[in-house]
Parts: structure tokens; C-alpha cells; sequence
């Protein structure tokens, strides 16, 4: 998409809304911006609809300030917190219905493939554990099996946060949760390591208390997903709501959790890192 | 693309390009209106009776008729999958049956809230347990009320011509619905009649995106910061209000398709000798055999006629009630054991005592014109059958 899309007359410039002149004068699109950036441009840096210190707000947060092309980004989603934040990003985004969300994503980038073959669509799947894990658990790995070229990013915050604190997939064994009156029987899905095995080309486990990592990872899988494969991005995501922390715990929270079960671990194929370097992407060290 | 075809309006081919008779099933039928439609992208999950028509939509694509195609996990991963390539502004096709429908309906109603022109050919079989693959069409019952619109075809012929004038109508700028082919398996999917086609070096103009009465999702048309206040989950009146106002508007929209409908189809229904005081009102394969049953009865000297409903989203309430105004006897013969066609017929119109729903046939079981007969004989006064 080309900046002078939204690039408005100077006869009207003054009647837009507040909104959309922000977006013209310090918007990201066709501007390269990382999360150094936060705060410049309005990336749900503001009024978001999240509970206080929603770890899953932080995460989309840092996850659209590191798009590498956000003008050509499309972003499909599945109900639940998250759609409360990409709903108001200025990229398109669509929520559809449960667990599909990567079903719909291969079927929209083949078609803009087809429809628009010189340029780079990228399409992002922003989803909680619940969405990815488990009710969508068989659409994500057969897009992987497929080997589409989209990224996959989970916001684990180990709880279906928006119908109320229940127990999924990822939550860690023995969590009591609703519907895990006395706790939780089986350990986290192993999404990161099923990945690797299941036809990813990149993969990294994060949390958000480490944002230049979140940013770097995410930008990278949107690179690679354009050319060589599937890469998925699982960030730890607190929700202090239904864990039941203080709200300005989040990010002590996630620092704890890479000392126990969320260390920051990378995944790259020979193919992918080959390809980052052919960009001028160095592997950073981790 | 090795295929060489010239790309013309839906009017041109389907009404004034000459054509030629074919021998084919009604899975062929499909494909064959697959071919001329200029279909960007399909996506397929095998079932009995479907299976073969997307293995044909499949082989369209190794010929070069398709630019895209592949086999999905499941219907509802099918349905979800042409929701996004419909997203990003192309023509789609999938077709699928019985248990596959059921599986995929989270999905239909997403198709039309999102004002997707999507054409799905749907081969009806039994649903539930027990198991059967066999004709029957309960699932249409299924259908009714997930926006989109939906067609019945009898045969192989109106199978295809219904999926080609399926994009024509749904891709009007004052519809963009997503439109159900429905026929009832195996007696049109696996059958082999004449069909009239025109000729595969043409297909229809390609879709253009820009027709559509939302832009497609290729951020080429930028959203701005808008959704400051989801509606999901808000209890206040204007999320309601915005609600209902859009599902009003998908409704409307299938109310808009009606001049399209009779354009394309010549009409929601068809008559055959309608001031009969004995009307037969049937879709699909029904109206074959209520055709059958009618041919016997005039041989008894039984004066009887046909409303064959082709459209059943938007629903002909009108055409009917016009139709069926003089008479005291209407029969409904179904391929299902709900019987949604006579429920729709006796909710559109007067003095509905006079509608006999039935007789039901379902599970496979096929409708015998002696079934029909016997059902209106049992209705009539003793002395009319007689006289």
C-alpha cells in the first residue's frame, strides 16, 4: 500500500479526526519502526480496553511496533482478548470464528499471492493459547504440515482470559483455574517443540519482559513466513485478572516465569538463517 | 494458466452463446461450470457424494483453469480457508456434503456477515446416526437461516447453470451474499443426463474486488483506528443496534437479489399448469418425480399442477401464494423427514389446511410417483377422484 492512500488534501486536512491525522503525520506505515519506537506513534499506546496491566495488550503491543511492513500486513485473529487491541490497530484485521484463524490466514495469502505476486502480504495470526493450543490446535498444524507462508503468534498468558479464568492447554500442571477445580492435570502443550517438528522454519519462545527480543523475533518471522516457510512466535503474555497478581506485577511475572519454564529459546532452520543473512538480518546472540 | 479463454459477461454466455449437448453426471456438471467460471482459488475436504466433483475442480487445476487449489484438513478448515481467500478479494469454489456441512456451519453465517460472494455446490446425503451416506437433503433445513442465499437444482442442467448464474448473482454490487447450490446426491451427482453447455474456451469476466460493497482485507484500502470501542461483548444499545442493523442488512441484501434471481434464473419459481385445483409444490429431485406423479394422474383423468421453487433463500412467499391461490388441494413431496419445504409453503400462505406436507421419503429412499399419487388421492373427496 502506498502512503499517498491515506495521505489526505490539504483542504481537508483540518476536518479529519484526531485519529487519522496521527496516523498520516506519525503512523508506521512505510516508516521502519521497532519498539524503541513506542510511544511515537499510537499502537494502542493509549486506551486500550484491556484490564490494568494486561500482558496480552503489552505483547500486541511490542508484536505491531515490530512489523516490518505493517502497510502490507494483514492480521487474522480468533474471539478473546486479543481481538479487544487488533481490532482498533490501523491494519486490517479480522476475528472470524473459533480456532480458524490459520485456516483463514492460508486462504488469504495464497489469494494475495495470486492477486498482488510483486509484493509482500504479510499475513500474521495474533491469538491467545486457547485459540492456537486447543480449540485450534489441528488448524495451526496443518498449516504448518502445509508449509504456508504465514507466522503464527501465540499470547500465552495460560488462561482463557475473556470468558473468565478457565484452565487450557498451556496453563502449567497443578494451576487451579475455573474448570480446573483442583488444578490443572497435564502439563503445557508442547506448541514451541511441535512446531519445530511440524514444518516451522522459525521458532521462538518469549516473554514480554523481554521486548527487544519479542520485537527482533517477530520481525524476523515475518521475513522468513514471506519466503521460506511457517514460523511461529510463542510470547508469554501475564494476565493478572485471572492469575490473580497485582496489575503492575506483569512484568516481575514474566521475569520469574523465564527463570522456571519460559526461557527464551530460538529456533532456525539452515534455510532461514541463510536467508535472514541474504537480508542483512544477523542472527543475534541470544 | 495453459488454458486460452475469453473472458465475457455472464449475460453473453448464459444467454447468448449457443451450446451443446453434453452426456454427463451432475458431479461433472459442476465441474464444468467450475471451468467457465473463472475461479481463482479452490479448496477441498473429500465426502460421499462430493468427492468426486472437487477431485474434478482439482483436476482443473492441473490443467491450468484454476490458479490455486488444495486439499484441506477438515470442511470447517475448507470453509474458514475460502473465508480468508474471499478476504483477500478473489473467486472462490468449494462444494461439500451431509456431516461436512454440519461440521462447517460455524462458518456460513460468517461467510454472509461478511458479504462474501462464495458459491458452495452442496450434494445433500443423510446426516445423522444412524449413518448414512445416501440422498436426502435435511441439511438444507440446516441452511435456511445462515444468510446466504440458496438455490435447488432438479438436475444436472440447473446444477450447473445455478453455480455459473450462482457468481453472476452474488456478485452484484447490491447483493455480495454468498450463494448454496444445493442438489440432492447420488440422483444428480452420480446420474448421467444431457447437459447443455456453452463452449470451455469461455469463462465469465474475472471478479473484481472493487464491486464489493466492503473492501477486501489487502490494506490497499487502509482502515484508520475506528474499532476504539469493540462491539463483542459490549451491553449497550448502539453495539445492539449496530448488530441488528448489519444482520438487517444481510437480509436485505437477499431481498435485493430477487430482480437478479429472476433475471438469471427466469424467476424464483417455475408453473407448470397452475390453475389446477390439485398443485404439487416441490424442489429438487422432487419435482422430477412430482412430474412423473402428474403425467399418472392425468392419465386417471386427475387435472394437477407444478410450482417448482428453485429459489429457497430468498423464499418466494409471494410467487407461491400467487400461484397457489385457486387451489384446495397442495401437496409437498420431500426428500427429508423434516419437511422444511412445507413448513416455508404453509408459513406463505392463506388457508394453509390445504397443504398436505408430504409424502417424505429419506435414509435413500427413493420417491416413487406412486408415493405422490396415492398422498393426493387420500386427500381428495372420494367422488373427485372418481369423476
Amino acid at each position: 500500500m502506498s502512503k499517498k492512500i491515506i495521505t489526505p488534501v490539504e483542504e481537508f486536512r483540518d476536518l479529519l479526526p484526531d485519529e487519522y491525522k496521527e496516523l498520516v503525520n506519525d503512523g508506521p506505515y512505510n516508516e521502519a519502526k521497532t519498539v524503541d519506537d513506542l510511544g511515537s506513534f499510537k499502537e494502542i499506546t493509549e486506551a486500550h480496553p484491556h484490564c490494568a496491566g494486561c500482558g496480552v495488550a503489552l505483547g500486541i503491543r511490542l508484536g505491531l511496533a515490530s512489523l516490518p511492513k505493517p502497510q502490507d500486513t494483514i492480521v487474522i485473529g480468533t474471539p478473546g482478548c486479543s481481538f479487544f487491541a487488533l481490532s482498533q490497530s490501523a491494519l486490517n484485521y479480522s476475528c472470524t470464528a473459533f480456532g480458524n484463524q490459520n485456516s483463514v490466514a492460508s486462504g488469504l495469502k495464497r489469494m494475495l499471492k495470486l492477486r498482488f505476486p510483486q509484493t509482500h502480504k504479510d499475513v500474521v495470526v495474533m491469538v491467545g493459547d486457547g485459540g492456537v493450543a486447543d480449540i485450534g490446535l489441528d488448524y495451526t498444524l496443518h498449516s504448518w504440515f502445509r508449509g504456508e507462508n504465514i507466522t503464527t503468534v501465540m499470547l500465552d498468558n495460560e488462561v482463557y482470559g475473556n470468558t473468565g479464568g478457565q484452565e487450557s492447554g498451556m496453563t502449567v500442571k497443578g494451576k487451579v483455574l475455573n474448570m480446573a477445580p483442583t488444578g490443572k492435570k497435564f502439563s503445557k502443550i508442547p506448541v514451541f517443540e511441535m512446531a519445530k517438528t511440524s514444518g516451522c522454519v522459525y521458532a521462538v519462545k518469549v516473554t514480554v519482559a523481554n521486548a527487544r527480543k519479542l520485537g527482533t523475533a517477530l520481525r524476523r518471522a515475518v521475513l522468513i513466513a514471506r519466503e521460506v516457510g511457517p514460523t511461529y512466535v510463542q510470547i508469554y503474555t501475564p494476565c493478572p485478572t485471572n492469575l490473580k497478581f497485582p496489575p503492575n506485577q506483569t512484568i516481575a511475572v514474566a521475569k520469574d516465569a523465564e527463570k522456571t519454564h519460559y526461557a527464551y529459546e530460538e529456533y532456525i532452520t539452515d534455510e532461514a538463517s541463510a536467508y535472514l543473512s541474504g537480508l542483512g538480518e544477523v542472527k543475534e546472540k541470544s | 494458466m495453459n488454458k486460452e479463454q475469453q473472458a465475457v459477461n455472464a449475460d453473453k454466455m448464459l444467454f447468448e452463446t449457443p451450446r451443446k449437448r453434453a452426456f454427463i453426471t451432475g458431479s461433472e456438471a459442476v465441474a464444468e461450470a467450475v471451468k467457465r467460471a473463472n475461479v481463482d482459488m479452490a479448496i477441498a475436504y473429500p465426502i460421499t457424494p462430493q468427492s468426486e466433483s472437487m477431485h474434478l475442480v482439482g483436476d482443473l487445476y492441473a490443467q491450468g483453469y484454476l490458479k490455486d487449489y488444495y486439499r484441506a484438513e477438515n470442511e470447517f478448515a475448507v470453509m474458514a480457508a475460502i473465508h480468508g481467500a474471499s478476504l483477500g478479494g478473489g473467486r472462490v469454489f468449494t462444494a461439500t456434503s451431509g456431516p461436512g456441512t454440519l461440521r462447517a456451519m460455524e462458518m456460513f453465517p460468517v461467510w454472509a456477515g461478511s458479504r462474501q460472494p462464495i458459491v458452495c455446490a452442496f450434494m445433500c446425503r443423510g446426516i445423522a446416526l444412524p449413518p448414512s451416506i445416501q440422498p436426502e437433503n435435511i441439511e438444507i433445513s440446516f441452511m435456511l437461516d445462515t444468510g446466504m442465499l440458496i438455490f435447488h437444482a432438479e438436475n444436472a442442467q440447473d446444477y450447473f447453470d445455478m453455480i455459473l448464474k450462482g457468481y453472476a448473482i452474488a456478485e452484484q454490487p447490491d447483493v455480495h451474499l454468498p450463494v448454496g447450490v444445493f442438489a440432492d446426491g447420488f440422483f444428480v451427482t452420480h446420474t448421467r443426463e444431457v447437459v447443455m453447455l456453452p463452449p470451455e474456451n469461455q469463462k465469465l469476466n474475472a471478479y473484481n474486488p472493487a464491486s464489493a460493497p466492503i473492501p477486501a482485507f489487502d490494506m490497499e484500502s487502509p482502515p484508520i483506528r475506528s474499532t476504539r470501542d469493540p462491539l463483542l461483548n459490549k451491553s449497550n444499545f448502539i453495539s445492539y443496534a449496530a448488530n441488528a442493523s448489519w444482520h438487517q442488512e444481510v437480509l436485505a441484501a437477499a431481498q435485493r437479489a430477487r430482480k437478479h434471481i429472476d433475471h438469471f434464473l427466469g424467476g424464483l419459481i417455475e408453473t407448470e399448469n397452475p390453475e389446477a385445483e390439485i398443485l404439487i409444490v416441490a424442489s429438487g429431485t422432487a419435482v422430477s418425480q412430482a412430474r412423473e406423479a402428474i403425467r399418472s394422474l392425468r392419465d386417471e383423468g386427475i387435472d394437477a399442477g407444478l410450482v417448482k421453487v428453485k429459489s429457497i433463500r430468498p423464499f418466494p412467499e409471494k410467487e407461491i401464494r400467487e400461484a397457489t391461490a385457486n387451489a384446495s388441494l397442495i401437496v409437498v413431496p420431500e426428500f427429508n423427514p423434516g419437511g422444511w419445504l412445507a413448513r416455508e409453503v404453509k408459513a406463505s400462505i392463506d388457508n394453509n389446511s390445504r397443504v398436505i406436507g408430504g409424502p417424505r421419503v429419506f435414509g435413500g429412499m427413493s420417491l416413487p410417483r406412486e408415493l405422490i399419487v396415492n398422498e393426493i388421492k387420500k386427500a381428495l373427496p372420494a367422488t373427485a377422484v372418481n369423476s
